[in-house]
């Protein structure tokens, strides 16, 4: 072991080299300079779509503002309802509560049909994308159910279930489930031969193989699936829940509406909008810490 | 080291069939691989070396014969017939420390204690000399030295045939050099039976104690054996003018170059 042959790419100057290449580099910036570039980063993610967003809100002041207009404009939207946007979590009895409670009771909903989904559809997708004969049977049939759109389900359901509250979560589930499906059955195909092979030598039974490799392997095109599906789980919530009844946020814009209170009903929009950009960001933010390292082959 | 036929490839065919059609891609293979014997096959590309050689890891079924290893039938592949992957096929999502665990977990977990298989994978990560990047990911390591893991990692399975499938393939000159060297220093030191890929003839007669010549496909066969007498430990600075060298070396560059030339060449 002592041969220096041997050492061969050893990268024994490299090591030490990064950190000293780095340290002095932090060290020698004064804080503020480092302050200030920080600011100017967030600045420039932040600006350019507040200028656009008050522009719109510009464009439909001016749209709506003539008496009698459709629409309440922008200074109406917060005359009306400004106990809604600025606190999310009053409580002023059982159905007069901050918009905040609404989203959480939907989330909730959403998280059980969501989660069941994510469970059941990695699990199909690995039986599909390992076995030629589930995926000729199954693959055609899935293409089919996958266009039914949510709120078609949701009939069927409440006859099965006779509660709304199932029947939402089932709606949730039917909803994000095909996705998911089709993308861990692709990830699964695409599993290099290489990593079947080690496999293989090693003798991994199914289970070590599905926890060891297939998971891994696939985890960029399982989160793929997953972050559709949870799009479209939001989507569905929404409508299910218009129908349904209860706390949600879907209830309340259908609640909103029946008493004409457009206001409400505008507010309860962003509020949608946001929490789903903020869902979608963070199965994205879960699936690059997990498959970190994995695309960087 | 005993010289009893320890691996015997007895009257081996392969051929793939698609639909109708049917490709001969090896026929009559016959030869005996002693124990600690260290065994190139050489050939031009496509004369089925690779297809032999997942035929002995079990990975391909043959057609005709068998694989015998100590006389019992090799058809499934297992960490007795451990495999270097030319592209060294390490797990990108574990670390090098994790990469060789894998494997050391799954095959001593009924023999060995935790303790046992942490040293284990040390010691093969020492063997390697890659002990220093134990905690890094394949990706932030060169390719000379993701080879390494990947040679820890059939090691450290305790083999009894190590198959090496073109295992410096994909590497630059000098790191080629040194890992051939690193792989004569750990065949020295462990005796492992050896069976590698290849289609450098330097690499071939240096490492070798046997030179196995293919001839071109389809239905490709052996068409010589030579053996390399030469002493080890081998020096590659020495060996330049070593006249047993330079004939084994003129001997297979005889065989791929004048008599079974590459088919493109050859028209």
């Amino acid at each position: 072991m002592s041969l220096p042959l041997l050492s061969g790419d050893a990268p024994a100057p490299a090591a030490p080299r990064s950190p000293a290449a780095v340290i002095p580099l932090r060290s020698g910036k004064p804080m503020s300079q480092v302050l200030r570039s920080k600011a100017l980063t967030i600045a420039g993610a932040v600006v350019p779509p507040l200028i656009v967003v008050i522009l719109l809100l510009l464009v439909w002041e001016l749209a709506f503002s003539r008496p009698g207009a459709s629409l309440p404009t922008p200074i109406q939207v917060w005359r009306d309802a400004k106990d809604l946007i600025i606190d999310p979590f009053f409580i002023n009895g059982s159905q007069d509560i901050g918009l905040g409670w609404r989203v959480l009771t939907s989330l909730q909903r959403v998280a059980f049909g969501f989660g069941l989904a994510a469970v059941v559809g990695v699990l199909v997708g690995a039986i599909i994308g390992q076995s030629v004969w589930a995926m000729r049977g199954l693959d055609p049939v899935f293409q089919v159910l996958r266009t039914v759109p949510p709120l078609a389900w949701l009939p069927i359901s409440l006859a099965a279930f006779r509660d709304s509250s199932p029947s939402a979560i089932f709606v949730i589930f039917i909803t994000s489930i095909w996705p998911i499906i089709i993308n861990t059955a692709v990830g699964v195909r695409n599993i290099p031969q290489d990593y079947r092979n080690i496999a293989a030598v090693l003798r991994l039974n199914s289970l070590e193989f599905f926890w060891r490799i297939m998971v891994p392997s696939a985890a960029p095109y399982i989160f793929t699936g997953l972050r559709i599906g949870i799009g479209l789980s939001w989507l569905a919530i929404v409508a299910a829940e218009m129908l349904t009844g209860g706390v949600g946020i879907g209830f309340f814009i259908w609640d909103a509406w029946n008493s004409s209170r457009l206001s409400d009903i505008i507010v309860a929009l962003v509020y949608i909008g946001v929490v789903g950009f903020l869902l979608d960001r963070l199965v994205a933010a879960i699936g690059s810490f997990v498959t970190r390292g994995v695309s960087a082959t | 080291m005993s010289k009893r036929p320890y691996l015997k490839f007895d009257q081996i065919g392969k051929s793939f069939t698609r639909g109708a059609a049917s490709t001969e891609v090896l026929r009559d293979i016959n030869l005996t691989i002693d124990e600690g014997q260290y065994v190139s096959i050489i050939g031009h590309s496509g004369c089925g070396k690779s297809t032999l050689l997942n035929i002995v890891a079990g990975l391909t079924p043959v057609t005709t014969g068998a694989v015998l290893l100590e006389d019992k039938e090799v058809n499934s592949p297992g960490p007795e017939r451990a495999v270097v992957f030319q592209n060294h096929s390490l797990l990108p999502w574990l670390t090098v420390y994790e990469n060789v665990s894998l494997a050391v977990n799954k095959v001593f977990s009924g023999s060995k204690s935790r303790s046992e298989r942490h040293d284990w994978i040390m010691h093969n990560l020492q063997l390697v000399h890659m002990v220093h990047a134990k905690d890094k990911r394949p990706a932030e390591i060169s390719g000379g030295m993701k080879q390494r893991v990947g040679i820890a990692r059939a090691l450290a399975m305790e083999p009894k045939i190590l198959l090496l499938d073109e295992p410096f393939g994909a590497l630059d000159a000098l790191t080629r050099a040194h890992l051939q060297d690193s792989v004569m220093d750990i065949h020295m030191k462990l005796g492992n039976t050896m069976i590698m890929i290849t289609h450098d003839v330097d690499e071939a007669v240096l490492l070798s104690d046997r030179v196995v010549m293919m001839t071109n496909g389809p239905a490709a066969t052996i068409g010589e054996v030579l053996d390399v007498k030469l002493s080890r430990p081998r020096r590659r600075l020495e060996l330049v003018n070593n006249r047993t060298y330079t004939d084994a070396r003129a001997a297979v560059l005889e065989f791929l170059y004048a008599r079974h030339k590459a088919p493109s060449i050859a028209a």
